[in-house]
């Protein structure tokens, strides 16, 4: 049977393919969000380089990208990461909570909270900014079509929806009812809510949907950077949220892998210049603005940033289910009839 | 007539063996691969405690985003049961030049991962797509829209039907058509009368099949449906969101409804089949 | 009814009622009644390839389109990428796990239902298409809701080192799962035309079941065998949402081939993305020609099988 014979070859193709890998000395697993594709992979490399030289093995750093709901979600169900460098506080919360494999004091063991890097959220706009938009009050005129992903699924479009809170509530002076109308407004005004933030991107800029995309700062820099300057521009709104994406160790499978010293090793290195260098080239605040050539942090423009554990939002602990728990604020301002 | 003798069911224990081996693996492993993981699903959303479950069910968003998927599933398969009754006619009946290329083409929504066309389907009927831009003028918008997963749920499950009714058309004897002609009936009553009833089975398994592959799809429809609540919002990704809240529970609960909506749908096409197999004598 | 039909039809074209033209074969061109007209016809392969055109030509053509946007350099770099190729032989892997495995089954699944008559086949057949209908994301989350580490199996395994879910295994119980009822829905509605005639014939004349299963069953259905196992084989591959669960995307790793389109697709490697999807369109459409090779040149052969059915 012809079947039975592609099948064979098949198998002794991929048989053949197996054997290709060359192996290294250790293996460590960072499972960590979308936007971080570009600065991990030039970081993985930086990384190898230095623990060599320092006299280290020979060691080989697998990636694993996606939502980082659902990149939380397989380290709970058993994914094997070493370190996890997360969208969210809230996400490596849950796999502290759900597995113990994490303390539930991670945020304390390294610097700045365990964020190597921030970043905040902005406007990307189409060339010349044709709705005029400049705040966040512009994004609920008439005609203006907004492009976020669903705060449900995205940790970014979650950064997205607490930046325009931290807006309304200082625009309407922390009336309740006021900044609800707002944001229930702002999501009448949103057309396609994707899953992912490199969805909504591609939305914007492929499809030409929607005026303007709420993005992580280091996403609208890639994207003018990917797509054209001379097709977009950035605007950055009066006021923002400061958005730590968290790293931290997995010491549940470290232990049981043996890859303590060199995971540990690894999360240092975001801290040092050259890994501080690296995240500010691909677009990410350094924590240690103090290690970057201050040409490179010119592009990071000075604005108000509001912090999620500022007395208005009370941290993840709390905004997560208030904001975007099952029945939270933001079901509540997608009701019909409304 | 062979087709005589066989026709009627035959109660009588069949002497041919391996009834038993047969019987035994299939049902091995049904268990196993099928049974066995879903019995998981059940048990997992039954942890929820039915209360919590009802409220979670009857929610209006739940049930709005079910109603979408099954609606859009059912306009879907019967879109594909005219089209692809249709074209299993023009491909088996007729022969032209590019045939075998088309009926190979069939087959492409079962091999494109659904995310390719999702995305493809989103590039082509987007306000600037290929054929987007050719509606957006007359006001028809298709992505984003529930129209928009109308088409995607097209795509997925057209092989279903055309690959079901083909080889039982390709079987039918020509002979019955030409008594049917020779006694006077014309041709649209021979096809009509003859030849659509012996395709009944054949049909409503597709029918079930396009519908019950329908009503889950999520890779290709995320892409083209815009996802807001209550309008695009379809139920396998309110799975998804309960999932992004780490509550399996209430993730399971949707799915153990669709499940459930699912089964019986197929469970009652299978049976109109078994009766019509009965009635019609074997499908002939 | 008759009315209103024979004036849809030109009228050169219809046969009168009851006129017995089949006993004497005109030598001029003759349409027989169990065709329709040449207009008919025509129409309707027109419309089928309008349809066609529409829901499957023009998004085909958009994967190409879009894979070769780059050029040709471009398309050739981005499928003999090292973390593609992991991709390609990983998905050939699983489908030469997933696929003998429930071809070994379907074909049981079909001769227990479809030679046999017992109570609750109807269930039976219903509970082989769920699969069809369950949500694709439902499909990958039971196995890790089995064996994810919070899951039933999960301590048990993790006390014995096995790692199934984001790993292989894992890729083969959901792709297992997604492909369990194409073989058996392939067999078992022509192994029900075909009755149990022939298979009785071969036993009174002495074979043993499984002879009569192998030179006859067998010899009868191969081309719908065939069949089933070229679209499990190609849903084995294509599969993106329950593999998507279970993998954990470990790049070069765990990523089949959807699964690397989708990250392509994320880090804006449109080309990229859509060359390696090519590849998968490009696997059903060869896959599929040469299956209709084979049919032609074994026409006779085929004739020779449907005549048996009869």
């Amino acid at each position: 049977m012809a079947t039975i014979r592609q099948l064979v070859l098949g198998t002794a193709a991929s048989l053949m393919l197996g054997l290709a890998p060359a192996m290294a000395d250790v293996t460590i697993l960072n499972v960590s969000y979308d936007p971080t594709r570009e600065l991990y992979k030039e970081f993985n490399a930086a990384f190898a380089a230095d623990w060599q030289a320092k006299g280290g093995e020979a060691v080989t750093i697998e990636m694993s990208h996606g939502g980082s709901g659902k990149q939380a979600r397989s380290v709970i169900d058993g994914l094997n990461a070493d370190v996890v460098t997360l969208a969210l506080e809230a996400d490596i919360n849950a796999i502290a909570e759900a597995t113990g494999k994490i303390p539930a004091n991670w945020r304390t063991l390294l610097p700045n909270q365990s964020a190597p890097y921030t970043s905040t959220i902005v406007f990307l706009v189409r060339k010349g900014n044709p709705k005029g938009i400049v705040d966040w009050g512009d994004l609920v005129k008439d005609g203006v079509e907004v492009i976020t992903p669903n705060p449900k699924t995205s940790g970014g479009a979650r950064w997205n929806y607490l930046a325009a809170w931290a807006w309304a509530d200082k625009e309407y002076g922390g009336d309740r009812e006021k900044i609800l109308a707002y944001q229930r407004e702002l999501f009448r005004h949103v057309p396609v809510l994707d899953t992912g933030a490199r969805g909504s991107t591609t939305t914007f800029v492929q499809r030409q949907i929607g005026d303007v995309l709420l993005a992580w700062e280091n996403e609208a820099f890639l994207a003018l950077k990917e797509f054209g300057e001379d097709a977009f521009e950035i605007v950055v709104p009066s006021i923002s949220v400061k958005a730590e994406p968290p790293v931290a160790l997995v010491d549940g499978n470290v232990d049981a892998k043996g890859t303590r010293e060199v995971a540990s090793a690894y999360l240092d290195f975001l801290y040092t210049d050259v890994g501080q260098q690296l995240a500010a080239k691909h677009f990410y605040r350094p924590s240690r603005p103090e290690a970057v050539a201050p040409a490179d942090l010119e592009r990071f423009p000075a604005t108000e940033l509001v912090s999620i554990d500022s007395d208005l939002f009370g941290g993840w602990v709390k905004a997560q289910p208030e904001h975007f728990g099952d029945g939270g604020i933001f079901d509540q301002i997608y009701k019909p009839g409304q | 007539m062979v087709a005589a003798a066989l026709s009627g069911p035959f109660r009588k224990p069949s002497i041919l063996p391996g009834f038993g081996l047969t019987l035994g693996l299939t049902l091995a492993w049904l268990g196993t691969i099928v049974l066995i993981p879903l019995a998981a699903l059940v048990l997992k959303s039954a942890g929820l405690g039915w209360e919590a479950f009802g409220t979670l069910v009857t929610d209006p968003r739940t049930i709005s985003a079910l109603k979408l998927s099954f609606g859009a599933a059912l306009v879907a398969a019967t879109i594909n049961l005219v089209f692809g009754l249709l074209l299993a006619w023009v491909l088996v009946r007729y022969r032209f030049p590019g045939r075998r290329l088309i009926d190979a083409f069939i087959d492409l929504p079962f091999a494109l991962p659904t995310a390719v066309a999702g995305i493809a389907l989103t590039a082509l009927y987007a306000p600037n797509g290929w054929i987007g831009q050719f509606l957006a003028p007359l006001g028809i918008k298709v992505a984003y829209t529930p129209l928009g997963v109308v088409v995607a749920l097209v795509f997925v499950s057209l092989p279903f039907i055309v690959r079901t009714v083909e080889p039982v058309l390709a079987e039918i004897d020509r002979e019955v058509e030409e008594a049917a002609a020779s006694l006077g009936a014309n041709r649209r009553q021979t096809v009509f009368g003859v030849v659509l009833p012996t395709l009944m089975p054949a049909l409503l398994t597709g029918y079930a099949l396009a519908l019950a592959r329908a009503v889950g799809e999520y890779g290709s429809v995320i892409f083209i449906a815009g996802n807001i609540p209550y309008v695009s919002e379809i139920a396998p990704l309110l799975i998804v969101i309960r999932l992004e809240e780490f509550n399996y529970a209430g993730a399971t609960a949707v799915a153990a409804v669709m499940l459930a909506i699912s089964f019986v749908m197929l469970l009652v096409i299978n049976l109109i089949q078994a009766w019509s197999r009965r009635r019609f004598g074997d499908g002939r | 009814m008759a009315a209103d039909v024979a004036l849809s039809v030109p009228a050169a074209e219809e046969a009168p009622f009851g006129d017995v033209r089949s006993a004497a074969r005109p030598a001029k061109p003759w349409r027989p009644p169990t065709d329709e007209t040449p207009v008919v016809r025509r129409t309707l392969i027109g419309i089928a390839l309008v349809f066609l055109g529409f829901v499957l030509f023009l998004p085909l053509v958009a994967v190409f389109v879009e894979a070769l946007r780059g050029g040709v350099a471009l398309y050739w770099a981005a499928i003999t990428e090292p973390d593609a190729l992991a991709a390609v032989q990983l998905t050939l892997l699983v489908a030469v796990i997933a696929v003998p495995v429930n071809l070994v089954f379907g074909v049981a699944a079909a001769w227990a239902i479809a030679k046999y008559e017992f109570r609750g086949k109807s269930l039976l057949t219903t509970l082989i298409d769920l699969p069809f209908s369950v949500s694709p994301v439902i499909s990958g989350l039971v196995f890790v809701l089995l064996f994810g580490a919070q899951g039933f199996f999960g301590p048990w395994l993790q006390s014995t080192g096995v790692q199934i879910i984001f790993a292989v295994p894992g890729l083969v119980l959901a792709t297992l799962f997604v492909t369990f009822p194409f073989v058996a829905r392939e067999l078992i509605p022509l192994m029900q035309e075909q009755g149990t005639g022939d298979e009785e014939a071969a036993l009174s004349l002495g074979a043993s079941g499984w002879q009569a299963f192998r030179l006859v069953t067998l010899p009868n259905v191969k081309w719908a065998l065939l069949y089933g196992v070229l679209l499990c084989n190609a849903r084995a591959m294509g599969e993106f949402g329950a593999v998507s669960v279970v993998s954990g995307h470990i790049r070069g790793l765990t990523n089949t081939m959807p699964l690397h389109v989708e990250i392509l697709y994320n880090e804006y490697a449109f080309s990229a993305a859509f060359a390696v999807a090519s590849l998968l369109a490009l696997l059903s459409l060869v896959t599929l020609a040469a299956k209709s090779i084979l049919e032609w040149r074994y026409a006779q052969d085929i004739a020779a099988t449907r005549g048996r059915g009869h």
